[in-house]
């Protein structure tokens, strides 16, 4: 079975800071991690890899850094590592982002799973797994919390809006998988040393020639822009704060506010 | 020849404004054509004079006009001059920009109208899609065109009539049993068939699990721009869509623009968007299309449905009022007296991200970022300290009370009132008040549209 896992590096977003005045984010005070859903689609690869066999490779598109969580990867057992890096892939909104990777799946060659985390931490939009199956033209399992590969074909089951579906599919599909699927491993001692002397692939627009069109990659292939960013100064309710008088408190929130909401 | 050479336009170079980049990722640099950009450690460019032609591309793509041209004096003067001489405006495009966006307008005016997708399940419609033909009715009034609902599923004729009601003039609707059960293939397939058909300006799509999947997938087929989680959707001068989202847990907002391909795709979270006021007189007119694929083409097949949703599930989102609770309430047991007031509220009871991983509260009942986007008319924010991804999913709420023993509490800056002290004190006697008003008469419950 050979499993794709594409994943992105994200900023801890607990440590990124915001200068309201300068309109800036900087994020080079964050540290960075492996996008914490990202991690459970590889806990599910390599559990697959380790009952069926196979191999996994892990897949990121980013700026150089974004090695070091290939390498984290390669130490929680994937086998092999991709970095998708060249300044004509920066500025890619999801469209451009996911046909960027699908092209790299592509030059990757014959694959029978592609396992996506639900959504990034960062940027929130969980589309870019099912626009990597679009692009590849494969069919595609949202929201993933229980999954069971059997032969020829791969039961999952899915989650969505209070109902849970269980379907079937034959190979190859992607899957984006929610965190309920398992509990992550961390990686070993051993393998973490190992993993830093691995390689990585760096691959750029030179290396995709043939698998992707590089004008539908970046800023040059997003069909959105951003037009305008704003860094709102947190809203001042001006609200009334009551600190020794609580019973004062109490009685006005009771007696003025509640009434008033009929 | 001499002569036609000193009229060439100057066209200048790009120049950085200091101060002004927020390093968005090498935007500019993706877009230069002749790698006349290089990005520094801190992530903002550096420009290669001798490289740069001064197609203002860069200047385009930068989301906070942090680039600009920069012309020399001798540069000014003859631009100056040309002016004069009424040859060319001062500040003109490069002649091919010109052409290329002339060409493109001709493509975009073929697309018309505003469409809101329908979601259903088992013919139950999602509320959100009410809501979205709320905020289409306001697009399709500024574009001065028409505002349409998408249905598609198996016996769903009468959510036509439904979103008729909510706003909408006319429904495209596919019925058929292929679509019983939501699959991204059929469904997918179907709505691009009619937007290739039918060529709509705007698509809105609820930013639900389905929607999101189901959203991504059309974008990526049609190869258009799709905006998530919108927070505002309105029309700029152009008559482009101007989609307005929070990024980084809500600490930026970002409005994007979709402006070379059609049609304009967003989705909008539930409880975002006000539900439109019903009108029960309005109709509308149908327009019923085929399943434009053959069934056995779809690779996916549902083998089981089990709904999950438990009997009396409470859905933090809908309701008008909610008492949280976060990790101030110190135990389990504690959201007992949140439960307790709640009930004499006639609200329910929600919760921070630091009580759900304390495991005092199901994921369910999250309210945040990753949780649930409430607008409630009144909440109740107890022991909850008020981090930026919690405050995203509830500032827009009437009024905010907050409940919190540390006056420096971030909270405090969204409430509109905040008692300082603590909550295991406060919240019986708040309890204890609305007991005694109730007993006088005094009805809290708040009934919802
Ligand atoms: C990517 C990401 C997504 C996130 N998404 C969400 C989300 O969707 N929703 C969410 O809520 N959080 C989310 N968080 C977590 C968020 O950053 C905070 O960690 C979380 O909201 C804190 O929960 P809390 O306020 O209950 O706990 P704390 O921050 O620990 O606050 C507890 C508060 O209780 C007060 N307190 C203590 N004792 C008492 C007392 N006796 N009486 C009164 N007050 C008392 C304290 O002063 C303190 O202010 C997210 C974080 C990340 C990184």
């Amino acid at each position: 079975m050979r499993i794709i896992v594409p994943l992105k590096q994200v900023p801890d977003m607990n440590q990124v800071k915001f200068d309201v005045e300068g309109g800036r984010v900087d994020r080079s005070s964050a540290g960075v991690e492996i996008n914490p859903f990202d991690l459970h689609a590889l806990e599910a690869a390599i559990q697959i890899k380790e009952n069926k066999g196979g191999n996994v490779t892990a897949i990121s598109m980013g700026p150089r850094r974004a090695e070091s969580s290939l390498r984290d990867a390669l130490a929680r057992g994937a086998d092999n590592a991709v970095l998708l890096e060249d300044r004509k892939f920066a500025g890619a909104d999801t469209l451009a982002t996911s046909y960027t990777i699908a092209g790299a799946i592509q030059k990757l060659g014959a694959f029978d799973l592609i396992i996506c985390g639900e959504k990034t931490v960062d940027g929130d939009t969980g589309q870019v797994g099912p626009e990597i199956a679009e692009h590849l033209n494969i069919p595609h399992i949202a929201y993933v919390s229980w999954l069971e590969v059997s032969g020829e074909t791969i039961v999952a089951r899915c989650e969505m809006g209070g109902r849970a579906y269980t379907v079937e599919s034959a190979f190859p599909v992607l899957l984006t998988v929610t965190k309920d699927v398992n509990v992550p491993r961390l990686p070993g001692f051993r393998n973490k040393i190992t993993a830093r002397k691995a390689a990585v692939e760096i691959w750029g627009t030179r290396e995709l020639s043939g698998f992707a069109d590089i004008s539908r990659c970046g800023v040059r292939g997003s069909p959105t822009r951003v037009h305008r960013v704003i860094i709102p100064s947190e809203e001042n309710r001006k609200g009334m704060i009551f600190r020794n008088t609580i019973d004062e408190a109490i009685a006005e929130i009771a007696d003025n506010l509640l009434s008033r909401l009929n | 020849m001499e002569d036609r050479k000193r009229v060439k336009r100057p066209r200048g170079v790009a120049q950085l404004i200091s101060g002004k980049c927020i390093a968005c990722g090498a935007r500019c640099q993706s877009s230069c054509p002749k790698d006349a950009i290089e990005m520094n450690e801190k992530g903002e460019p550096i420009i290669i004079i001798a490289n740069c032609i001064g197609c203002r591309k860069c200047l385009k793509v930068c989301p906070v006009d942090a680039l600009e041209i920069y012309l020399t004096p001798e540069e000014q003067k003859i631009l100056a001059e040309l002016a004069a001489q009424k040859k060319v405006a001062a500040v003109e495009e490069a002649p091919e920009v010109i052409e290329e966006e002339a060409a493109l307008l001709v493509k975009l005016k073929e697309y018309r109208g505003v469409w809101v997708f329908v979601e259903q399940t088992a013919g139950e419609p999602a509320g959100v899609s009410w809501e979205l033909l709320g905020v289409g009715a306001d697009l399709a009034r500024a574009r001065k065109e028409e505002l349409c609902s998408v249905v598609i599923g198996d016996h769903v004729e009468h959510l036509c009539q439904e979103s008729f009601v909510f706003g909408a003039s006319k429904a495209y609707l596919i019925d058929d049993p292929v679509f019983r059960r939501y699959l991204t293939e059929p469904y997918y397939k179907a709505i691009c068939y009619l937007v290739r058909k039918y060529k709509p300006e705007i698509m809105l799509v609820g930013a639900t699990g389905l929607g999101r999947d189901l959203a991504g997938a059309v974008a990526t087929e049609l190869q258009t721009g799709l905006t998530a989680d919108c927070t505002g959707l309105a029309i700029d001068d152009r008559g482009f869509l101007l989609q307005t989202r929070p990024a980084f847990g809500g600490n930026i907002m970002a409005t994007i623009l979709t402006e070379g391909t059609r049609p304009q795709m967003a989705t909008v979270r539930p409880h975002v968007m006000p539900l439109p006021a019903k009108d029960s007189s309005r109709k509308g007119k149908i327009v019923r299309e085929m399943v434009p694929f053959q069934e056995a083409d779809i690779a996916v097949k549902v083998l089981e449905v089990i709904d999950e949703r438990k009997a009396g599930e409470v859905d933090v989102a809908a309701a008008d009022i909610i008492v949280s609770g976060g990790r101030g309430m110190r135990a389990k047991e504690n959201f007992s007296l949140l439960q307790e007031l709640a009930d004499e509220l006639g609200g329910v009871v929600g919760s921070s991200r630091g009580a759900v991983e304390a495991g005092w509260m199901p994921a369910e009942r999250q309210v945040g970022q990753t949780g649930k986007t409430v607008r409630p008319k009144l909440y109740i924010a107890c022991g909850i300290s008020g981090a930026i991804q919690h405050l995203v999913g509830m500032q827009d709420s009437d009024v905010i009370v907050a409940i919190n023993i540390d006056k420096n509490a971030p909270i405090f800056e969204v409430a509109t009132y905040g008692i300082v002290g603590d909550v295991l004190k406060i919240v019986p006697s708040l309890t204890q008040r609305v007991k005694e008003l109730r007993a006088k008469g005094v009805e809290f419950m708040v009934e919802r549209h």
